[in-house]
């Protein structure tokens, strides 16, 4: 307990940050998908600090971060799946060439 | 102080792998810094005593998500021109919108003034856990749980070759 909450919260705001930059700026899908994994890993990091620091009799932080890994798997899952997809119909993954919503 | 110390060289050393991720050319040392990121998480959560969770985060995250991402890179494989670049044409707006967000948050949250206590984590923490699954929200539970099986089909349904 020696570390300050604040700590955490500003390590997760930085992780947060460069998923968020990975999302905006990376060309290649694939790696939006990774910055998209950065994001949600600093929202679980939220979430475990908030719970030790604020409600550690209540449980409910680390269910909610249960529920975040299954929403994250499920994402992973059935964005990699597009990118398979995609990739077969234009041979290309770059986000900037997909813009089209049609084959 | 010593978990202090130990906390800095964790959320040092995760950051940079971070970085690693975003500035990596080649995807798959992108996918090798990503499950850096992901243990260092790890380490976090069993420093904010939520073992469960630091155990869950390896086998889900570096057990099935970098796995799974590792895979998708192999099928993909040289896709992407290496002179053309990893970033798009807005990379520096995306840079300068994200350090703002960055100094904007930071600047909140030092300012802010929560209400830790100091109380102790219950000793039976994960038996709390199993049973907050089938009483309290069962209902979410089980909807992810149909979430995942509607996410599998998904994923064989889009993935699959379609003339075979």
């Amino acid at each position: 307990m020696t570390v300050p909450l604040t700590w955490y919260l500003i390590f997760a705001t930085a992780l947060f940050s460069i998923g968020f930059f990975a999302v905006l700026a990376r060309r290649n899908a694939i790696a939006v998908l990774m910055g998209v994994e950065l994001m949600l890993n600093a929202v679980n990091v939220n979430l475990v600090a908030f719970w030790r620091y604020l409600t550690p009799e209540d449980l409910s932080g680390q269910i909610f971060v249960v529920f975040v890994f299954a929403v994250a798997a499920a994402e992973a899952a059935v964005g990699l799946a597009l990118m398979i997809s995609i990739y077969r119909t234009r041979k290309t993954i770059n986000v900037d060439e997909i813009n089209e919503l049609r084959l | 102080m010593v978990g202090q110390i130990l906390f800095i060289i964790v959320a040092a050393i995760t950051l940079l792998m971070a970085l690693g991720t975003v500035v990596a050319r080649n995807l798959f040392h992108a996918a090798l810094f990503l499950v850096g990121v992901f243990f260092g998480i790890a380490v976090l959560f069993i420093m904010l005593e939520a073992e469960f969770l630091g155990a869950a985060q390896i086998i889900i995250y570096i057990g099935a998500i970098a796995t799974l991402i590792v895979f998708a890179i192999m099928l993909s494989k040289n896709v992407m021109g290496k002179e053309a670049g990893a970033y798009n044409r807005q990379w520096y707006l995306a840079m300068g919108g994200v350090v703002f967000f960055f100094l904007l948050m930071g600047w909140l949250l030092i300012q802010m003034p929560f209400a830790q206590v100091s109380a102790e984590v219950p000793a039976d923490a994960i038996s709390q856990i199993g049973q907050g699954f089938v009483g309290h929200f069962v209902v979410p539970f089980e909807v992810a749980s149909v979430l995942l099986l509607v996410a599998l089909v998904g994923a064989i349904m889009l993935a699959r070759e379609r003339n075979s």
